[in-house]
């Protein structure tokens, strides 16, 4: 209900949902002011305030621009959480600090990456593409040769099918956001559509699929449907506008938007147009799922609408009452996120959160809610939809569909089932004190 | 012709598809023989499996000497928690969580020969003959009792091979390939 509007046209504080969910246009610009209106806010700072003096910084001359900058020192914890760090010889994965970022695009630094058979140190002026297979003339690119066609831009969100596995666990694992949700990021990708490759190639109609390797120690490979390739692929070259990140794909990666991770081949040296799928070991095994009963999922390849809170989140405890943003991301791999409702009271009450603009297809949009919080306990909770009509699964729903671990998950690094697009849930205490459930 | 039905004549040229790809003059062109040493996918049918054979005697010959020491004594695993045995394993009815093995879980034996020839050793990938891939794939056809011990893998034999959960599979969603 809202009872009155500042001078400015901006709506005030009202609460639009339980446990203090306020109106999602407010305080997003238009001079609005809190005074008055936060009467929750009164206990909040109570210390007098100091004179105000200069700081050291200010005092004497700083550094000087090194040639590629880093994070400030105060940064030095935003950093990725390694699943491999000394190296073993085996997959190794690198989740993305989602509780530390804002906005929506995944610095290059911290980009989610995992590798089944390390990196390698490509030379790009050695790196040869082939298309071949059921083409006319079979052609090769280099770096320097696809650099030269008109490039496209556009941001896409990449995930892991495996990313949020944990939430499979019976049991909540008491973990981050991002270990929990740390294999997707969110990128701005250059490249060339692969459509105009195949074109220039001369694709066979009766070819179906497309085998995608890379140039990586296990030559990993995908099947592809043309149809995909066709639809919005892209061979992506530049990252957040520099060329790809190592553990990205360095000098070249196919960008599939919306189909798992698995499927956008970094290193990408093959392309063979053929008839039928390949039964890969990565599609014949990780990449497709087990379903309660025992029937499996193959080509599974959507990543499906999904969202979950960063700020809060577990291990950001809130320090007194008062008013916070509860912000985080939406996505789907089949479109663009249309509304994204967040809950403040464990879903029995829900309120429409403000969309960060631009709204992208198949790339994160920040959603932002913004919140009161009176002291008391609450849960709370987001659920994104998608303007091709689907909506984020409640938990219930998601577990009767797809099940949940038959064991006990003890590590947020396994990976008990893959595809996992249900809500997360964060109680918070009197204290302040986030833990991970399930409502 | 006016400049804008020039432009107009071209933007139509470009949005026509594929009838009228043109020719960049950017991709350097190859023939197949050139490619032959990267063209290694197997295809579930057979398609583009390499001349040569193996025995599962054979293979478990190669496979103590050079996969033992991650997948352990006869791939029954156990050397880090990392590397799988390579046999045996549960009922997929046992739950979502199952570990999928060859036995209960892959469609196409083919899989396993290229799965072995481009990524194993897992340090030295493509070390391996294709004659040694076949026995090593005869080997853990074998120890997962679906083959027989005097059987000779090679491109005949191979796609024939009938894998337990083959028929088990669905597709989300088919309308999208």
């Amino acid at each position: 209900m809202r009872l009155w509007r500042r001078r400015h046209g901006a709506p005030s504080l009202d609460i639009v949902a339980g446990n203090g969910l306020v109106n999602r246009r407010a305080l997003l610009g238009g001079g609005v002011t809190v005074a008055g209106s936060l009467a929750v806010a009164a206990t909040t700072t109570a210390a007098a305030a100091e004179p105000l003096a200069d700081a050291p910084w200010s005092l004497a001359v700083g550094d000087f621009p090194a040639p590629v900058q880093t994070p400030s020192s105060f940064e030095k914890d935003v950093t990725r959480a390694l699943s491999n760090p000394n190296g073993e010889l085996r997959t190794a994965h690198a989740r993305t600090p989602h509780h530390r970022l804002g906005g929506t695009i995944t610095p290059n630094g911290l980009h989610f990456s995992i590798n089944h058979g390390g990196i390698p140190n490509i030379d790009p002026a050695e790196h040869e593409l082939v298309i071949h297979g059921m083409v006319r003339q079979p052609l090769e690119f280099t770096l320097e040769t696809l650099s030269r066609y008109p490039l496209v831009t556009r941001t896409a969100f990449v995930e892991c099918a495996g990313n949020s596995a944990p939430m499979f666990a019976k049991e909540p694992l008491q973990t981050t956001v991002q270990m929990l949700h740390g294999l997707v990021s969110n990128a701005e990708w250059t490249g060339v559509p692969l459509s105009i490759l195949l074109d220039e190639a001369g694709i066979d109609p009766a070819a179906k699929w497309l085998i995608a390797e890379g140039a990586d120690a296990q030559f990993l490979d995908r099947s592809v449907p043309v149809k995909k390739a066709y639809d919005d692929a892209l061979i992506a070259i530049y990252q957040n506008g520099e060329h790809l990140m190592p553990g990205n794909g360095y000098p070249m990666r196919l960008l599939l938007p919306g189909y798992q991770g698995n499927m956008n081949v970094k290193y990408l040296r093959r392309i063979k147009a053929i008839n039928q799928p390949a039964y890969s070991y990565f599609e014949t095994k990780n990449y497709s799922q087990i379903l309660p009963g025992g029937k499996t999922w193959r080509f599974h390849f959507l990543m499906e609408v999904k969202s979950f809170i960063t700020h809060p989140s577990y291990g950001l405890s809130l320090k007194q009452p008062g008013l916070y943003a509860i912000s985080g991301v939406a996505y789907s791999g089949t479109g663009r996120i249309s509304k994204v409702v967040v809950s403040a009271d464990g879903g029995k009450s829900w309120g429409e959160a403000a969309l960060q603009a631009p709204i992208h297809d198949k790339a994160f949009t920040r959603f932002v809610m913004p919140w009161r919080w009176d002291g008391q306990p609450a849960i709370l909770q987001s659920r994104a939809y998608d303007d091709g009509g689907n909506v984020q699964p409640l938990r219930a729903e998601f577990v009767a569909m797809r099940g949940e671990a038959s064991r006990p998950v003890t590590t947020p690094l396994a990976f008990p089932n893959q595809h996992y697009n249900s809500l997360t849930s964060w109680s918070v205490d009197d204290k302040g004190e986030i833990k991970h459930v399930y409502a | 012709m006016s400049m804008r039905r020039i432009f107009v004549a071209f933007a139509f040229l470009l949005t026509a598809g594929t009838a009228v790809a043109q020719d960049t003059g950017l991709g350097k062109p190859l023939s197949e023989s050139d490619i032959k040493q990267w063209d290694i996918a197997v295809l579930p049918d057979g398609s583009n499996l390499p001349r040569g054979s193996g025995t599962p005697a054979q293979g478990a010959r190669i496979f103590a000497e050079k996969c033992a020491g991650c997948h352990g004594e006869a791939a029954k695993g156990g050397v880090t928690p990392y590397w799988p045995a390579l046999s045996g394993g549960q009922p997929l009815t046992n739950g979502i969580d199952t570990v999928k093995t060859i036995a209960n879980y892959y469609a196409y034996a083919t899989t396993i020969f290229d799965y072995v020839r481009r990524a194993m050793p897992y340090n030295m990938p493509r070390s391996l003959s294709d004659d040694e891939v076949y026995a090593l794939t005869a080997y853990l056809l074998v120890i997962n009792k679906l083959i027989g011990e005097g059987d000779v893998m090679d491109a005949k034999s191979l796609p024939q091979v009938k894998m337990p959960n083959r028929d088990n599979f669905i597709m989300p969603y088919p309308d999208r390939l």
